[in-house]
């Protein structure tokens, strides 16, 4: 099985958040980047579907050089292989074209990520990488097990869950608890080095509407405690 | 010009974040509010958005859409759309809808902004304003394009009553079988419980709780005051409680017009999942928990000395 699992480049959950450059930008200074918490749980569980029935695990990211470290963490956590499309992510609809465009070329026969991007939220990429590929789309997925070419999965739901069989091939937004977050080990940091990159330069979207950000402002009283 | 506006409901109403959703639509001003509900459910609690400024109300009366299918409803929206010719979709950010609308961008072309935190300004173009980093921040971002797609957060907009009632008019989309190649085969639910992110009001225990026995005491206040009950992180990675329940930056986002965190210390990932809320009372024996600098009101004592007293006192004052 050929699993494609996307990640983002985001703050770490502790972090305080200010903005630079006319509040236009996110002020970087002292800030620490992780693989998005959503997404490192969709990878953990694409290792675990690949220690079980193997296969690939490929990791991709939509991002300038400076997500490298995070993507080399993800090869250290287990991914096989690594892609990164060089450009900066501008909106949910610049990088599910991305993703599509990639997953088209790759043939995955699963394509994970987070439930969504912790810096903004959107959740909405999986639904549009599944439309552009004309696939199921899932999300938040909090189960997923799969056996041939049927998976089940179990979705929440407002104050319950969902339980749901499909085909493959689909996208998943994926969230605790469908496995555990994995450290990477010695073993693994030191053959990350050298696993395979391949850098994309992007893929050239077709014009369309879309937001151009503005400003951003941090919570009344300007701080993140509140 | 009218804006289209999909509600969802939970055990048999519609559900109230759906009608914030048709207040904020009739509040925009950009023309004549139109409802659209997939799935069955009685016409007289359809015809209640209209007191909420929806004239009319499409409604997809088919089984099939009974549950959360999110192809099949992405479909039917897009098609409801292009024949409304509605160029503005609201909905109210949930779990369903914010997979539905992604869908329903590609197929319409549309852009898409979730997390609406108020009225989009539209005095020179269309802006919006959306909470980012998990509510630890705002942005305000110019939409562009013909047809607009607005996910609006909890509390946005306060609930409007018009007294008006909608006309309830059949809408019978094209659907392939395509659009359900997903099956749900079981739903597990709790019924007739006041669900977390759509709770007025919300009771959280943390750690402090010091074990899963002694959750009966905030369901005890919960159910007084008519709340919800969540926990902290830490809780429903233990499985104290339920994942569901996880109030946090990885967890629920809740909004409520009142928070009461008992035995929470507030950690900054907790903090971002409730900073959206109206009033936080925070109950903790520790007066250094960092959860304070946030309360509006705090209680230094023993959870099990104050909640029974709390609840108690409600009790009382009814």
């Amino acid at each position: 099985m050929k699993i494609l699992v996307c990640i983002t480049h985001v703050p770490d959950t502790t972090s305080k958040i200010s903005f630079s450059d006319n509040n236009t930008k996110l002020n970087s200074a002292g800030v620490q980047f992780i693989i998005g918490p959503y997404d490192d749980y969709a990878l953990a569980r694409a290792i675990e579907l690949k220690e079980q029935s193997g296969g690939s695990v490929t990791v991709l990211n939509v991002g300038e050089a400076d997500t490298e470290p995070t993507i080399r963490k993800a090869l250290a956590i287990g991914a096989d292989e690594a892609i990164r499309i060089n450009s900066f992510p501008k909106d949910s609809f610049f990088v599910a074209q991305q993703i599509a465009a990639v997953a088209k070329e790759g043939g995955y026969d699963l394509i994970l990520m987070g439930r969504e991007s912790i810096d903004f939220n959107g959740g909405m990429v999986h639904g549009m990488v599944g439309e552009l590929l004309g696939m199921p789309s899932v999300s938040p997925v909090m189960k997923l097990d799969i056996e041939g070419n049927t998976a089940r999965l179990a979705r929440e739901i407002e104050g319950g869950k969902e339980y749901l069989e499909l085909n493959l091939p689909f996208v998943a937004g994926c969230q605790e608890p469908i496995a555990e977050w994995k450290i990477p080990n010695m073993r693994g940091i030191m053959t990350a080095r050298t696993k395979n990159w391949t850098y994309g330069s992007r893929w050239r979207p077709r014009p369309r509407p879309s937001c151009s950000a503005t400003t951003c402002h941090r919570p009344r009283g300007g701080e993140n405690d509140r | 010009m009218s804006v289209l506006v999909f509600i969802e409901s939970a055990d048999g109403a519609i559900k109230k974040s759906s009608l914030e959703a048709i207040s904020f639509a009739a509040a925009m001003g950009q023309g004549d509010v139109t409802a659209i509900y997939l799935g069955q459910l009685e016409s007289a609690e359809l015809q209640k958005a209209g007191n909420f400024g929806a004239t009319k109300v499409l409604h997809v009366n088919d089984e099939r859409l009974n549950k959360g299918i999110i192809q099949a409803y992405a479909s039917v929206l897009a098609q409801a759309l292009e024949q409304s010719g509605a160029k503005t979709l609201v909905l109210a950010k949930s779990a369903l809808g914010d997979p539905v609308a992604a869908r329903v961008a590609i197929k319409t072309g549309a852009s898409f902004v979730s997390n609406v935190t108020a009225l989009p300004d539209t005095t020179s173009g269309f802006k919006v304003t959306r909470s980012i980093y998990t509510g630890k921040a705002f942005a305000t971002e110019e939409m562009k394009g013909d047809i607009k797609i607005l996910a609006v957060k909890k509390n946005a907009v306060d609930l409007k009553e018009t007294g008006g009632s909608a006309q309830v008019e059949a809408f019978s989309p094209q659907l392939s079988d395509s659009d359900f190649g997903v099956t749900i085969t079981k739903t597990e639910k709790q019924e007739g419980e006041v669900l977390l992110p759509e709770a007025d009001i919300v009771v959280s225990g943390g750690r402090g709780m010091k074990g899963p026995e002694n959750w009966g005491m905030l369901e005890e206040l919960a159910g007084e005051l008519g709340a919800a009950t969540g926990c902290s992180k830490p809780v429903s990675d233990i499985g104290w409680r339920p994942h569901h329940e996880h109030v946090g930056q990885t967890g629920v986002k809740v909004s409520p017009t009142l928070y009461i965190a008992v035995g929470i210390s507030g950690a900054i990932q907790h903090l971002a999942g409730v900073n959206s809320s109206k009033v936080i009372v925070v109950i903790n024996k520790d007066p250094e928990a960092p959860f304070f600098k946030a309360a509006d009101y705090g209680i230094v004592g023993d959870a099990f000395e104050v909640v029974p007293k709390l609840t108690e006192a409600i009790r009382a004052a009814k």
